[in-house]
């Protein structure tokens, strides 16, 4: 396990709001191609640590690094390097497919060439070849949610950030979902998702639970049940969450 | 310089997309200089004008002889008492009276002096007063004592008015500057923070920011399309100013379009800063119409002159910065002035530019981390 290569690696990782402690002292690492799920209630934390590790945020102490690049000093770097995927829906709807790929493609520094064959690699992947003029708004969600996580690496990151990707999609549909993760990560890629899905939870190479600021619990699901001798991962977050004391 | 282009084009699309949008950014312009220049007009055509006093009386002849030679006033009828006049304004019939006092030339041949009472319609206290002081100016001309019922009191000058600039006394030249500060304003401040506050609602604002275009970048490809409308609409205003307004252009187009270019400046600074204040597009909105809109029309000279109001309020339109274009434009526009003599005016505005588009920006990268 040792020997394999860090793409985020956090340390003692503190960030304040005035009184109010969001983070408090995390620390943690996530290797090459794992799909690391990074649980925790409304509120635990989780959005500031991501925000700070996509480079939007300055911790107020700790380091890490994320794709090679400092938290701290080389946010610009970082941005290069990482894809982002938001739990809101994240793609302009009054612009066609095609649309959205070339500003991203372009929004990334990809040049015309290569914005043009990415295009059609990823709407043939998607089997979206007959809907590349169409307009994003009169999508499915379940082919907006594929799309856009599909341009969230349209610049081939070494780390993709998902918040909460399936929020309202179909069973069908999130498995399907999971199945391009699965295939992300498989090509080296790190998936960093978080999701209130705990069924999700169970798809993960190693979770960590947030509460508080916290990270009280990581590892591989299976080691996780066992701690907690849980049958699934709804018991082992309901016990972890529940120690919540902040709203 | 990929990532930009890219990402001016992406709000092109938006804004011509969106039929709405298209709308208010390309036709409303062009709409409102139409229903400025030609339907609000403060000038009165064919008022009518009723006379009290004895139509043998060789004054009152000359009189009537030069409203009827008049373009603006319009003969109404002989009265026999001012006691009639009343009733005809009330009835709509007329709208001002001259009333000859009895035996008007017999009193004048002996004493030397006569009176004649004016009266006009004081619900409608712009109408009047136009229409009075035509009415004035026709009485001078026949070299008489006026006593106008409006000013109560007896005057015994002549006034020979004469309007330099604007001779005719054609409203669109005050209302095409105006119009011009009032469009360009709204389609920088109003469009641009609607569109920053869409992004912010729809989340979209996140993912550019975690996009590695900087900050400063982003904030320009946001502003740009609004620059370039501003552009598109000020030379229509201009073209239809000088074709359809018969408004000149008397002073040089390149300072015209300097002062415009710093007044676009400023209210893209407006924008921004309305764009980080508020969190939904509908707080935007109130406030560029509360807050700039208003203010605007109401107190930058466009309809009512900052002269005439009291100190307090006149200290207030100092900081608006559509007070310091309007005043620049009529003075390059209608005067023909040079850069001496807005040199004032140039600095305060380019002055507020500076510090809005500072302040916001500032304002703007740090309410991103």
């Amino acid at each position: 396990m040792e020997t394999r290569e860090k793409t985020v690696e956090i340390r003692n990782l503190v960030k304040k709001f005035g009184n109010f402690t969001a983070v408090n002292n995390i620390s943690f690492d996530v290797y090459k191609g794992e799909i690391f799920g990074f649980l925790g209630a409304n509120g635990a934390g989780k959005t500031t640590a991501i925000r700070i590790l996509c480079g939007l945020s300055l911790p107020t102490s700790g380091e890490g690094t994320v794709a090679g690049f400092s938290i701290n000093n080389q946010q610009e770097d970082i941005k290069k390097h990482i894809g982002y995927m938001s739990q809101r829906f994240s793609l302009y709807s009054d612009l066609k497919v095609w649309e959205n790929i070339e500003l991203f493609g372009g929004i990334y520094g990809l040049d015309d060439k290569q914005i043009a064959l990415k295009t059609d690699s990823m709407l043939k992947a998607l089997d979206l070849e007959d809907s590349r003029n169409m307009y994003v708004r009169d999508m499915p969600l379940g082919w907006k949610q594929k799309l856009a996580f599909s341009i969230a690496m349209v610049h081939d990151p070494q780390v993709v950030f998902l918040d909460e990707p399936t929020g309202g999609v179909d069973p069908v549909t999130r498995r399907n979902f999971w199945e391009m993760i699965y295939e992300a990560a498989s090509r080296g890629v790190t998936v960093f998702v978080t999701t209130h899905y705990m069924d999700e939870a169970e798809y993960c190479d190693r979770v960590s639970v947030m509460v508080d600021g916290v990270v009280e619990a990581l590892g591989a699901p299976a080691e996780l049940k066992k701690l907690y001798s849980a049958a699934n991962m709804d018991e082992v977050f309901t016990k972890i969450a529940g120690r919540a004391e902040r709203e | 310089m990929k990532e930009v282009t890219a990402f001016i084009k992406k709000e092109f699309m938006h804004i011509f997309r969106d039929r709405r949008t298209t709308l208010i950014v390309l036709v409303m312009p062009v709409v409102q200089i139409i229903l400025f220049g030609f339907a609000i007009s403060t000038e009165v055509h064919d008022a009518k004008v009723d006379i009290v006093g004895d139509p043998g009386d060789p004054s009152v002849q000359q009189v009537v002889r030069s409203i009827r030679h008049n373009r603006y006033l319009e003969l109404g009828e002989f009265l026999n008492s001012p006691s009639e006049v009343n009733g005809r304004i009330r009835k709509g019939q007329t709208m001002a009276a001259i009333c000859f006092e009895d035996r008007f030339d017999v009193k004048l041949a002996k004493e030397g002096t006569a009176s004649i009472t004016i009266i006009s319609d004081g619900a409608d206290p712009n109408s009047a007063q136009i229409v009075t002081s035509y009415i004035k100016g026709v009485i001078a001309s026949e070299q008489f004592t006026v006593s106008s019922s409006m000013t109560g009191g007896s005057q015994a000058m002549r006034p020979n008015v004469q309007l330099m600039y604007n001779p005719a006394m054609n409203s669109s030249y005050n209302f095409v500057p105006g119009v011009m500060g009032l469009i360009l304003m709204l389609i920088c401040s109003m469009m641009t923070s609607v569109s920053i506050v869409r992004e912010k609602e729809m989340g979209t604002l996140e993912l550019v920011l975690v996009s590695p275009v900087k900050p400063f970048w982003i904030i320009l490809s946001k502003l740009t399309p609004y620059l370039v409308l501003s552009v598109v609409n000020f030379i229509s205003i201009l073209l239809l100013a000088v074709y359809v307004m018969d408004v000149p252009v008397n002073g040089s187009l390149a300072l015209l379009s300097l002062v415009a270019l710093i007044f676009v400046g400023s209210s893209l600074g407006l924008g921004l800063l309305v764009s980080v204040i508020s969190s939904t597009q509908q707080t935007a909105m109130l406030l560029c119409g509360m807050g700039l809109t208003m203010p605007t029309m109401m107190l930058s000279g466009l309809i009512f002159p900052c002269e005439s109001m009291p100190v307090a309020l006149q200290l207030f339109s100092d900081i608006i910065p559509a007070k310091w274009f309007i005043i620049m434009v009529k003075k390059i526009m209608i005067q023909g002035a040079g850069l001496t003599s807005i040199i004032k005016e140039l600095g305060i505005l380019s002055g507020m530019m500076v510090f809005l588009l500072w302040f916001s920006i500032k304002k703007f990268k740090t309410r991103l981390s």
